[in-house]
């Protein structure tokens, strides 16, 4: 599948040729240089922008029935959280769009708000949350209506380091109990790794898929802190870096390992 | 109003409030005091007026003559009752212009936002609307009026004057609406999107409450143009019972009875005031969409 878009000096390839296939309940990060197409791949798995050539398929179907159909989740890098809505009433927002009883709502916003841990936050408005926890609501958010498939795009993008790595395990936590695939797009070679069962490697200009790696660091529910400091984990973090950059940058690998 | 008048303490905020009526007050004394009798005048050309009592009455005198019946006639009510029923009649025909002009704004915004080719054809009419002046459409709102007639229904010079507050107080509304219907950030948009939520909901669930926060300034400018315009349309339509009428009724008397003019324009500032008030008590109800997001 590719992709481009018009500007006033002609077509721009954005993504070529990019082919991915991920499987039920598998988490794939999609990394690469900013201008791969990452998250233009992302938008048009989710529908928000048209391939100009090839075909997605989510769950057998297009693109846009899945949307239709609400077949994912989405997360976006800004948490996007409605700023007159209560925390509550963002992650009903979905299911109240689409007609859900407010009992069944009220339920389900009860189920999710404890997943995440912000119950005495229910009725708090979003800019009364850290940014960390307002992440956490537009995750809550987006799977409220239990999709099988969660889009993020850089959701931990704009969080420090700290947060961001309590998310990390939070979000593996989550993915765990839902059983969700995920597509997650980063530029952090560790939040891939730490993350993903596979990792899509893509370089810039035009954007395509350079390399697929797995990951195999353990079961879901056994991933946590003492992984960052494992011996595979800083392996697998070398294995994406020298996929990154190439096998035309010894000289790089070299000022790094040293 | 604003998040610093908020904070600032009470006995402050009163004190502003008692000098900013104090402080004209002691303007207009005192020139009247200083200044010349026949006013400041450089070759010919009047720059200050005149400071005669007849010119310029005491301002204990238009007050004084606020106690006073409005006529000589036996029986009349004080100045002050007379003006306020004048100011409350005004006030009724210039929600109801406020109310429609509120309408047709939201409307054309709503139209203007679903379908961009209606915005661009739209937009340079509305601006243009401003343009003409009221005195220009006061006798052809007035002369189409007076051609319908429909069953027991018939136009009469009030709804003409209702009409005219309207044209004035939709104009902010359209404009600001559509800068609101138009501001939520993309991620929002993109995010109804992926709901495959249809306009109207998305309108309704996220365009209408995102305009809030430039709503209300419109709503605020447009009941200040609604009560311009019913003054001015009730002048030139010549509908009686008004402020405005009664404002051209008074300014004659002005040679025997000097204060007498004042009273009207009071009651016009009063009836401004009243306006603007009303409309900020409704974005008292509407705080939550005031919020601003706290980005990460």
């Amino acid at each position: 599948m590719s992709t481009g878009f018009s500007t006033g000096r002609g077509t721009v390839t954005a993504l070529e040729a990019a082919s991915m296939t991920v499987a039920p309940g598998e988490f794939v990060s999609l990394i690469g240089p900013s201008g791969c197409g990452k998250s233009t791949l992302l938008r048009l798995i989710a529908d928000l922008d048209e391939p100009s050539s090839g075909t997605i398929s989510v769950f057998g179907r297009t693109a846009r029935q899945a949307r239709k159909e609400q077949a994912y989740g989405i997360a976006f890098q800004q948490a996007g959280l409605l700023p007159w809505r209560t925390v509550r009433a963002n992650i009903e927002l979905p299911l109240q769009l689409h007609g859900t009883a407010a009992k069944a709502r009220r339920d389900r916003a009860d189920e999710l708000l404890a997943m995440i841990g912000l119950t005495e936050f229910a009725e708090s408005f979003p800019d009364q949350l850290s940014g960390g926890m307002q992440q956490r609501v537009a995750i809550a958010r987006s799977l409220a209506e239990s999709p099988r498939l969660l889009l993020m795009d850089e959701p931990f993008g704009a969080l420090d380091e700290m947060t961001r790595e309590r998310m990390q395990n939070e979000l593996v936590r989550i993915c765990a109990e839902t059983g969700a695939a995920v597509v997650f797009v980063t530029h952090s070679i560790p939040e891939a790794v730490f993350l993903s069962d596979r990792v899509f490697v893509m370089s810039a200009r035009p954007g395509r898929i350079k390399a697929v790696l797995s990951m195999r660091l353990g079961a879901a529910g056994e991933r946590g802190e003492n992984l960052r400091e494992d011996t595979a984990f800083y392996a697998a973090i070398t294995a994406v870096r020298e996929s990154l950059h190439g096998a035309d940058a010894p000289a790089l690998r070299g000022v790094e390992t040293r | 109003m604003t998040g610093a008048g908020t904070r600032t303490p009470l006995a402050a905020r009163i004190g502003w409030a008692a000098g900013g009526v104090l402080v004209p007050v002691l303007l207009w004394e005192g020139y009247k005091f200083a200044g010349p009798d026949d006013g400041v005048s450089l070759a010919g050309i009047p720059l200050l007026p005149r400071t005669t009592d007849l010119a310029m009455p005491h301002v204990w005198t238009m007050l004084g003559r606020l106690a006073e019946p409005a006529t000589s006639a036996a029986g009349a009510p004080p100045l002050w009752a007379a003006v306020l029923e004048a100011a409350a009649f005004t006030l009724g025909i210039a929600a109801l212009g406020w109310l429609l002009g509120v309408l047709v704004g939201t409307g054309l915004a709503m139209v203007m936002q679903r379908f961009r080719s209606a915005g661009s054809a739209l937009l340079p009419w509305i601006i243009l609307s401003q343009t003409v002046p009221l005195i220009a459409i006061a006798p052809l709102v007035r002369r189409w009026g007076s051609q319908l007639e429909i069953g027991s229904f018939a136009w009469e010079n009030w709804m003409s004057v209702a009409v005219i507050a309207s044209y004035l107080a939709f104009f902010p509304v359209a404009v600001g609406a559509l800068r609101g219907f138009a501001s939520p950030q993309a991620s929002h948009v993109d995010l109804m999107h992926s709901y495959s939520v249809g306009w109207w909901r998305s309108f309704l669930f996220l365009r209408l409450p995102a305009s809030i926060p430039f709503l209300l300034p419109a709503l605020r400018l447009a009941a200040a143009n609604a009560v311009i315009g019913a003054v001015v349309a009730e002048v030139s339509i010549g509908l009686k019972g008004g402020i405005g009428r009664m404002i051209v009724e008074y300014a004659a008397a002005a040679g025997g009875d000097p204060g007498k003019p004042w009273a009207p324009i009071f009651g016009a500032v009063l009836l401004g005031l009243a306006a603007v008030a009303a409309t900020s008590v409704l974005g008292l109800f509407l705080n939550r969409y005031r919020r601003g997001e706290q980005t990460a």
